[in-house]
């Protein structure tokens, strides 16, 4: 197991390094301009100047290598100053968005609390709800209990957030008054008042997104469950005379979360992508605010480093859940 | 389905299944309302004939009526008339989108997952597809292909298969990753053991042994597939991506008339309704298709 | 101005009678949010409007516009005039005496030096200023004393207000700046970030594209003044989120530009939390009319002067399509109030408005066919009109963006019912107002035959504006695509015009001259004017203060804002 972890650790480096060159050509393919958003009334030379200023005349490839280099080196190394107080990195270029002309890693680490609280939260919660509805559904397959939550999950997956944020936020806000409909990321949280002033910015966001989570896995575990209560190893716990719960929980359980640990570690990276409408309807400005704004400004260094970072999260839960297959499933080996 | 010619037994296989589905009630319930929704948007335009895109304007943000059963929008166009141009394009963008996203990430899910000398290659080639931004990848299919092919199919059929293409190449990756995690599995299980050791060829092991028991997550996707694609397709469109702007689509119905949630409730209320029916649709005809085609859930 | 309150303020100018609120910051704070989020507060770096509004909070430049154009002397104490003596007779010079005893918010004093210095930061070689234009054709500027001013100009300058006036070109600290210059300017993110200013506030916090908050500056000018202690201004989200937080919950005290349809803005307003306020400058929707051929078989000569467009070259054709639109009913549905009817592409200023255009007012679908019919183009059995095998059948592009959908749906309504076919196309308006060179899909390519978006210029002389339909103006693949030119217009007599106007001071003539230019593009039916539309902002009932301008930044006048109590 552990050569295998190695094995793949050291693979992924590859990977990921092709990952960035391929991201790099598509937003290079992708047509687009940094300089759209600027009004019309600035002409055309004065905007061939900023594109200038930004470094955009240069070849590709300088750009690219350049931004390896800031990523793979200079970026660990402010990182380290700031840990151990030392001076590694001196006055060298870090990777500066074209928006802000502000070092990359600076805003991501700034956003980084809101899109944890308000996205995280919501996928904690998607889970813990998920998992008990789609375990219960799966025992008492057609019973009132499994009906009604496949119509809910199912309604609630069909209705996109777009519409369920402005839904929320007409009742809640606007109606009843009860939360506030924009989120207040200056808000800090430092004694109990302001930790429930949190909770309720908090609500209705991760509720919305909550809703989606919920009804992608419950419906996975529900299948999964399913496909493994009628096989014979379940029948043969039962006729040694095993207790029924000891049998779901334990046994069924276990075997049934494979499918269910590849949906969730494939939701993980996402937390961190952020989610991008429902962000932006509640004006959480989180992560996948940044990477959407950054992607309609063109903003090249921000989209290229946003994505990579989520894709070296992506990689990462890869292998965790790959692991993690070993552990469920002893049969299941790599080597 | 059957072929008696062939078949020497009395009952196909297909035949029990077929039974079995008729049996399962949510399935049947689902199947009906299907062919209800099916022939309500394609045959539905036979007997309301108003255009989707005329303009009445003096008849705009009307509730519904005689003259207009479901209203009329912000421009005066019918509503009903537009929920039914809608359900042709995204029901069609739904399927296909999703049998395309199923057919991709099924196939190289059990690939990878059987054959470890391509799991690695085939895994990694996912991780690529899951780490691309989604909205410059789209921009550049559209860049590169949009022409090309209204060119070649004329613009409607044209873009029809660009976004069927973006959002099926777009979204096979965790089917591809369940399914790969079950197939890994299964295949140390004592039944493909046993297949294997009487000699059955790796392609009878998955079709008639693997694939199979793959069946549920496949089934799950599935639905949620039809959901996620009708509700891209609306993204796209909005974002210049798809669709011409005046041609409705349900997800299109529904964005438009999120801004009027709190002046016209019944103009989000319809495409919802659309989307939410046909989704669960589908899901209770997975359910019992699943169910029929288990043989242990038949034989009970 | 009521005779009371012209009194009072005059009153209070003598500093007789202390207002009761007229204390600073005794107001608290006052929350603004902004649909799309301001990423630094320095307009040098950024050129967005968003930028260029947050950073009006805190700099200032020497003059601005007022909410009726009308432009104000504001860290001087008049406007240089040739008959003031403040701008030379021959044009090539300006001098501006800054008002005494104006400081920055770290207590140093304000000086020419830093005017001086805000025009070598933004000309500095490899900068890459958004605002250089505004400093185009200065040759050098002389700081006699630490309050005065001079700008030479290379050349008669007839129009001299364009450096250092406007929210666009205010005035940089040379300290806190001096080492940010050329090269070296997107490196100074602090003070990007934090610019100091003379302006009533200063920045406390910003964070990029989320939320900015300021502080009362302790040393503005006016020791009452402002009335708020704390700003705070979010970003993000959509119009319709914004326009909810202040009008229906209450959150927030401004929101800036709602761009929402009409009877949705009205139903808001109606949940009586705020007020919705509005104002017009020179944004116009308008049409522009491809004259060059864009289609495909044509390679690298497409949407180029070499081949004319095979239906548009037509005026009978452009005039029909301009009659068949129904201009009233365009404001009624996608901008209401905040839009009106307009037949000139130079709507404002009053004095440039030419009237000679406004039979376009009324749709005429009838003269419109006829006058089709007259120029040869027959009805086929589709109903689609053709001549000599041409079908007239085009390709409306336009930016994403729902009022435009609407416009779109319906003009080809009205087109239909003249026999012209449309096909509509939307495109993301970051690409489609970019200028990849490698899209096709940019509003300079024009690979359509109509297109459809806004346009203004700044402040309020339409020189540069006007001139961007002269021949030199044509994107074409020879200048990468760049130029103002979208109808690939080229006449001479246009030219000749262009040119009279950049020789001529005198306003009349100047005025006379944009009139004639205007009326020269309306006649030939080369750009359709749609829409002259408004800005529409909210604010909070207890918010007083709030003149909305158009001419300059939004928050302009934030000094005087104040709580209703």
């Amino acid at each position: 197991m552990l050569t295998y972890t190695i094995r793949r650790l050291v693979l992924s480096i590859p990977t990921l390094l092709f990952i960035a060159l391929v991201i790099f050509l598509l937003l290079e393919l992708a047509p687009g301009d940094p300089m759209a958003q600027v009004p019309l009334s600035v002409p055309d030379e004065v905007k061939a100047q900023m594109r200038e200023a930004l470094g955009l005349d240069q070849p590709s490839h300088i750009r690219f290598g350049k931004w390896l280099w800031q990523f793979f080196v200079v970026e660990p190394s402010v990182w380290i100053d700031a840990t151990f107080g030392s001076d590694i990195a001196g006055d060298k270029h870090r990777v500066i968005s074209w928006q802000t002309r502000s070092p990359v890693m600076d805003i991501v680490v700034q956003r980084l609390p809101q899109t944890l609280w308000v996205v995280g939260m919501s996928y904690v919660v998607g889970i813990l709800i998920a998992l008990p509805i789609g375990i219960y559904s799966a025992y008492r397959q057609y019973s009132v209990f499994d009906q009604l939550g496949t119509f809910v999950t199912m309604v609630g997956y069909s209705v996109p957030p777009f519409f369920s944020g402005v839904l929320v936020i007409v009742i809640f806000s606007v109606q009843l008054g009860w939360f506030p409909s924009i989120y207040d990321t200056t808000h800090e949280v430092v004694d109990w008042d302001s930790f429930v002033i949190q909770l309720r910015q908090m609500v209705m966001p991760v509720m919305v997104l909550a809703l989606q989570t919920t009804a992608q896995i419950s419906r996975y575990m529900r299948a999964s469950m399913l496909d493994n209560l009628n096989q014979d190893y379940v029948r043969t716990a039962r006729a040694k005379g095993l207790r029924e719960s000891s049998v779901v929980m334990v046994h069924v359980l276990r075997n049934s979360m494979i499918p269910v640990i590849t949906v969730i570690a494939l939701g993980v990276p996402q937390i961190f992508g952020g989610a991008i409408i429902t962000e932006q309807i509640f004006g959480v400005n989180g992560l996948g605010q940044l990477l959407i704004t950054a992607i309609q400004a063109n903003d090249l260094p921000m989209v290229q480093t946003v994505t990579f970072m989520l894709a070296v999260l992506i990689v990462g839960f890869n292998i965790i859940a790959d692991l993690l297959y070993g552990w469920l499933d002893p049969r299941i080996s790599y080597d | 389905m059957t072929e008696p010619a062939l078949t020497s037994t009395p009952r196909s296989q297909w035949r029990d299944v077929w039974d079995q589905f008729k049996r399962h009630r949510g399935a049947m319930v689902g199947a009906g309302l299907f062919l209800l929704i099916i022939a309500t948007v394609f045959l539905g335009p036979y007997l309301w004939t108003i255009d989707p895109t005329y303009i009445d304007i003096r008849a705009r943000d009307q509730g519904p009526g005689w003259a207009h059963p479901l209203g009329t929008d912000q421009l005066g166009r019918d509503t009903l008339a537009r929920m039914m141009a809608g359900g042709r394009t995204s029901i069609a963008v739904g399927l296909t989108a999703m049998l395309l996203a199923l057919g991709v990430g099924g196939f190289i899910g059990v690939i990878a997952g059987f054959f470890r000398r391509l799991d690695g290659p085939l895994m990694r080639l996912t991780d690529l597809f899951l780490s691309l931004p989604l909205l410059p990848l789209l921009l550049v299919m559209v860049m590169l292909f949009r022409e090309q092919l209204s060119q070649s199919f004329g613009p409607e059929t044209g873009i029809f298969i660009l976004i069927v293409c973006a959002i099926g190449l777009t979204s096979w990756m965790p089917t591809a990753r369940i399914v790969r995690s079950d197939v890994l599995a299964l295949k140390e299980r004592e039944f493909i053991l046993a297949a294997r050791s009487v000699g059955t060829t790796n392609a009878g092991l998955i079709t008639r042994h693997i694939l199979p028991n793959v069946l549920s997550p496949i089934m799950v996707s599935a639905t949620l597939g039809i959901a996620n694609a009708i509700i891209t397709e609306s993204a796209l469109s909005f974002l210049g991506l798809g669709f011409p702007p005046d041609f409705p689509t349900w997800g299109r119905l529904l964005n438009d008339a999120t801004v009027y949630i709190q002046d016209y409730p019944e103009r989000v209320f319809w495409p919802g309704l659309a989307i939410s029916l046909t989704v669960l649709s589908a899901n209770y005809m997975g359910d019992g298709l699943r169910d029929a085609l288990d043989p242990r859930a038949r034989s009970k | 101005m009521t005779f009371k309150s012209t009194l009072l303020s005059a009153v209070a100018a003598l500093g007789l009678v202390p207002f009761a609120h007229a204390e600073r910051g005794a107001d608290g704070q006052v929350n603004i949010i902004y649909w799309q989020a301001p990423s630094m507060m320095n307009p040098y770096l950024s050129g967005g409007t968003k930028e260029l509004e947050a950073g009006s909070l805190v700099l200032e430049p020497l003059a601005r516009y007022d909410e009726t154009g009308a432009m104000v002397p504001w860290l001087v104490d008049t406007i240089p005039t040739v008959e003031n003596g403040g701008v030379a007779e021959d044009l090539t010079s300006i001098t501006w005496t800054l008002s005494d005893g104006i400081t920055w918010s770290d207590g140093t004093p304000f000086t020419s030096a830093d005017v001086k210095f805000t025009w070598e930061y933004c000309t500095a070689e490899g900068g890459g200023c958004a605002q250089i234009e505004k400093y185009g054709g200065i040759a050098s500027i002389d700081t006699p004393d630490t309050l005065t001013v001079v700008v030479n100009f290379d050349g008669p300058k007839p129009f001299p207000y364009t450096a250092f006036v406007g929210a666009q070109a205010p005035i940089l600290q040379a300290a806190q700046f001096g080492d940010c210059m050329g090269a070296k300017a997107p490196e100074c993110t602090d003070q990007n970030f934090a610019p100091l200013g003379t302006g009533p506030f200063v920045v406390t916090d910003f964070k990029p594209n989320d939320v900015i908050q300021l502080k009362a500056n302790p040393f503005y000018r006016d020791p009452a003044k402002p009335a708020f202690a704390t700003v705070l201004l979010k970003g993000g989200g959509d119009a319709t989120t914004a326009g909810r937080a202040v009008l229906e919950t209450g959150e927030f005290d401004y929101a800036w530009n709602l761009q929402l349809a009409p009877n949705v803005l009205a139903n808001m307003e109606a949940a009586g939390k705020g007020k919705l306020v509005k104002a017009f400058g020179t944004l116009v929707e308008r049409i522009m009319i491809n004259l060059s051929d864009p289609s495909p078989a044509l390679g690298d000569a497409r949407a180029t002067l070499a081949h004319p467009h095979p239906i548009l070259s037509d005026k009978a054709v452009r005039k029909a399509l301009s009659m068949a639109i129904d201009r009233p009913l365009l404001v009624e549905i996608g901008y209401g109030d905040a839009g009106r009817v307009t037949c000139n592409v130079l709507p404002a200023p009053e004095i440039y408005a030419s009237t000679a255009n406004d039979a376009c007012m009324v749709p005429d679908v009838d003269g419109a066919n006829a006058l089709l019919d007259q120029a040869g183009w027959a009805r086929g059995a589709d109903g689609v009109r053709t001549k000599d095998g041409q079908r007239l059948s085009l390709l409306f592009q336009t930016s994403t963006n729902a009022v435009r959908q609407d416009f779109q749906a319906l003009i080809k309504q009205w087109w239909s019912d003249i026999g012209v076919e449309t096909e509509l196309r939307n495109i993301s308006a970051s690409v489609f107002f970019g200028s990849d060179a490698d899209s096709p899909d940019t509003f300079q390519k024009f690979f359509a035959d109509v297109e459809m978006y806004a346009n203004n210029f700044d402040g309020t002389d339409p020189e540069a504006y006007m001139a961007g339909w002269s021949c030199s103006q044509i994107p074409s693949p020879a200048n990468q695509w760049q130029g103002n030119n979208m109808p690939r217009y080229c006449s001479e007599a246009y030219d000749a015009l262009v040119a009279e106007m950049q020789r001529t001071g005198e306003l009349e003539a100047r005025a006379d001259l944009a009139k004639q230019m205007n009326d020269m593009l309306m006649q030939d039916f080369v750009i359709l004017p749609l829409v002259d539309r408004g800005r529409v902002s909210a604010h909070a009932n207890s918010l007083a203060g709030v003149k909305l301008n158009m001419w300059d930044s939004e928050l302009w006048n934030i000094a005087d804002w104040s709580r209703v109590k």
